[in-house]
């Protein structure tokens, strides 16, 4: 056990060591936070002004009546669902493949993360230029390999835009998986391995029976705050398809992004932002219980 | 034996071919963008879509710079990265030293706070915080992004400092300390030099979660020179005719200093995680 330094005389040192931080939260995410309930309760909608003022549940009333905002409930658990088990089950396979010993590893390893560096924006950019639909590599290679006739259009058709942007952020998410299963495979001790070998054990039996037990704990929390991530995501989606075409797209978050950036309904916007609070804070209470963080000295 | 010979052969195949298609599928996209931005826009445009230039130039790059002001947005990003790395970086210093060293009252729920802030999507508070700034007469401040910026990333790496200062012994500060150095003097002298490889790895993430930033340098920035690359990229896209070669060439320009970055903290990043920055 390290030697903490035992509260006497300078006690109040933690707290000045803090003072900084807490400046920051207070600041410029407690306060505002606050605000956003606060304005949830006001109409203030900047191309009527003339109406501002306390309008007390009415936005949350309109909320129960707009079926956008439903349809971006079902947007919002879809993508969401979509997005994790996708990234989950293909970052473990690709961790599962880089535990193993093998000729240029370091530099595989370097490579398949790459996307984890990579932000919604550019990434967004970076599949706007596969999708397109005059200049795209996707329809050129599936032309030439006699899959598609015509050119489509990824982005702009109803019935593909959502797989096109989901394939995009799974793309950019899979590292996160794999270098969080990496980590903890390598924490599994080696001597574990030779067991299996020595039981006779197949290599599936050894993933399936011994490793993925081990992982368990790893598994949960990771895909959690993933999800809590992807709920959150807005970057990629307001730039490759700003949430449209017909809404396809337009999950609660990117809903309350063009509500405040696109529309300047604040009141609104504010009333939606509300509702994610209550979602978040239920993802947050479930990962938190899990964790184990808040008991004594985590 | 020859059975079994057979099968750890297959296994080997599988083994590559499957290695090989993650390969293509994270390796593709970065390879279009690329082979975009050499091409001159007549061969961008034409129905024959080629994988490899057929004419190699260097032209987007050059109007991307001059131009379509990439030049500007790049010294902006600059500017907001490399100050919010100095904020991030004394920030976690600063909050993970107290959590690790200190026992105090509200420890545990200081520790919970900066968790839960993981769970605040900026999207969110993009409103109040316009507000804000707008009443401190900040927006088109590249400063007011460094302050946001901050506060969305120094707490992430607060748990990551606080699990580096952990695996150091704090035997070498009280030794100092008896030596006759002072508590700050033994963090400024002792610690610290320790610490780098830790605050090397903190300062890479702050550089790469502030170079990316998007949403709220949308939102705050109007003016043209103040703009970022993530801004400058997107408004490209806006514009009526896209010029795709000059949208890759930006997208390269944008993306090379944190792949750079990301090469050289990816070895500890594998380790840094597991030991805690996920479960604290």
């Amino acid at each position: 056990m390290r030697t903490k330094i035992k509260a006497g005389k300078k006690d109040w040192m933690p707290y000045l060591f803090l003072a900084p931080a807490a400046f920051f939260i207070l600041a410029f995410l407690a306060y505002p936070l606050a605000t956003v309930f606060f304005y949830s309760l006001q109409s203030y909608d900047v191309t009527k002004i003339a109406d501002k003022g306390f309008v007390g549940l009415e936005n949350f009333k309109d909320l129960f009546q707009d079926d956008i905002f439903f349809r971006s409930l079902r947007v919002s658990a879809k993508w969401v669902l979509v997005e994790v088990i996708s990234q989950l089950v293909l970052g473990m396979i690709l961790a599962l493949l880089l535990d193993k010993k093998f000729k240029g590893r370091g530099l595989y390893r370097c490579i398949v993360f790459f996307p984890w560096a990579i932000s919604g924006v550019l990434t967004s950019m970076l599949w706007s230029l596969i999708y397109n639909e005059n200049i795209g590599l996707l329809n050129s290679l599936l032309k030439d390999l006699g899959i598609l006739s015509n050119n489509m259009a990824w982005l702009g058709n109803m019935k593909t835009v959502f797989k096109a942007t989901a394939v995009a952020e799974i793309w950019r998410g899979i590292p996160f998986f794999a270098i969080t299963i990496l980590a903890a495979l390598q924490n599994i001790p080696a001597d574990l391995h030779e067991a299996c070998v020595v039981d006779g054990a197949t290599g599936f039996q050894e993933i399936f029976l011994v490793k993925l037990p081990m992982l368990k704990d790893t598994i949960i929390l990771t895909t959690l705050l993933r999800a809590v991530w992807e709920f959150n995501n807005v970057d990629l989606i307001f730039t490759l398809t700003g949430g449209g075409p017909s809404y396809r797209t337009t999950t609660l978050t990117m809903y309350m992004t063009n509500m405040s950036i696109k529309n300047g309904n604040y009141g609104y916007g504010s009333a939606l932002a509300v509702i994610a609070f209550f979602v978040l804070l239920l993802f947050a209470g479930i990962y938190l219980k899990l964790s184990g963080y808040g008991k004594e000295d985590a | 034996m020859t059975a079994r010979k057979g099968k750890k052969l297959a296994g080997k195949v599988g083994f590559a071919a499957l290695l090989l298609v993650f390969m293509v599928f994270i390796l593709l996209p970065i390879y279009w963008c690329l082979v975009t931005s050499f091409k001159p826009s007549a061969e961008i445009t034409s129905k024959e879509v080629t994988y490899w230039p057929k004419i190699f130039t260097f032209v987007n790059y050059a109007e991307a710079w001059t131009r379509s002001g990439f030049s500007t947005y790049f010294k902006n990003s600059l500017f907001i990265a490399v100050f919010g790395v100095v904020f991030i970086v004394v920030l976690s210093v600063l909050t993970g030293y107290a959590l690790d060293r200190f026992k105090f009252k509200g420890k545990n729920v200081f520790m919970l706070i900066l968790l839960c802030t993981q769970f605040i999507p900026g999207a969110m508070l993009i409103t109040p915080i316009f507000i804000i700034f707008k009443n401190l007469n900040m927006l088109n401040s590249l400063f007011a992004l460094v302050l946001v910026n901050t506060t969305f990333h120094f707490p992430f790496n607060s748990i990551l400092m606080r699990g580096f200062v952990g695996g150091i012994d704090y035997t070498i500060e009280e030794a100092a300390q008896i030596d006759g150095c002072s508590r700050l003097g033994a963090i400024r002298h002792v610690l610290l030099p320790v610490l780098k490889p830790g605050i090397a790895t903190i300062a890479a993430y702050g550089f790469i979660s502030c170079w990316n930033e998007f949403l709220f340098s949308f939102m705050f920035i109007s003016k043209q020179a103040k703009l970022t690359l993530p801004v400058g990229l997107k408004n490209l896209v806006g514009e009526f005719s896209i010029n795709y070669g000059q949208l890759a060439a930006g997208a390269v320009i944008a993306v090379v200093p944190t792949l750079i970055l990301f090469s050289y903290v990816q070895k500890n990043l594998v380790g840094g995680l597991s030991s805690g920055a996920v479960k604290g």
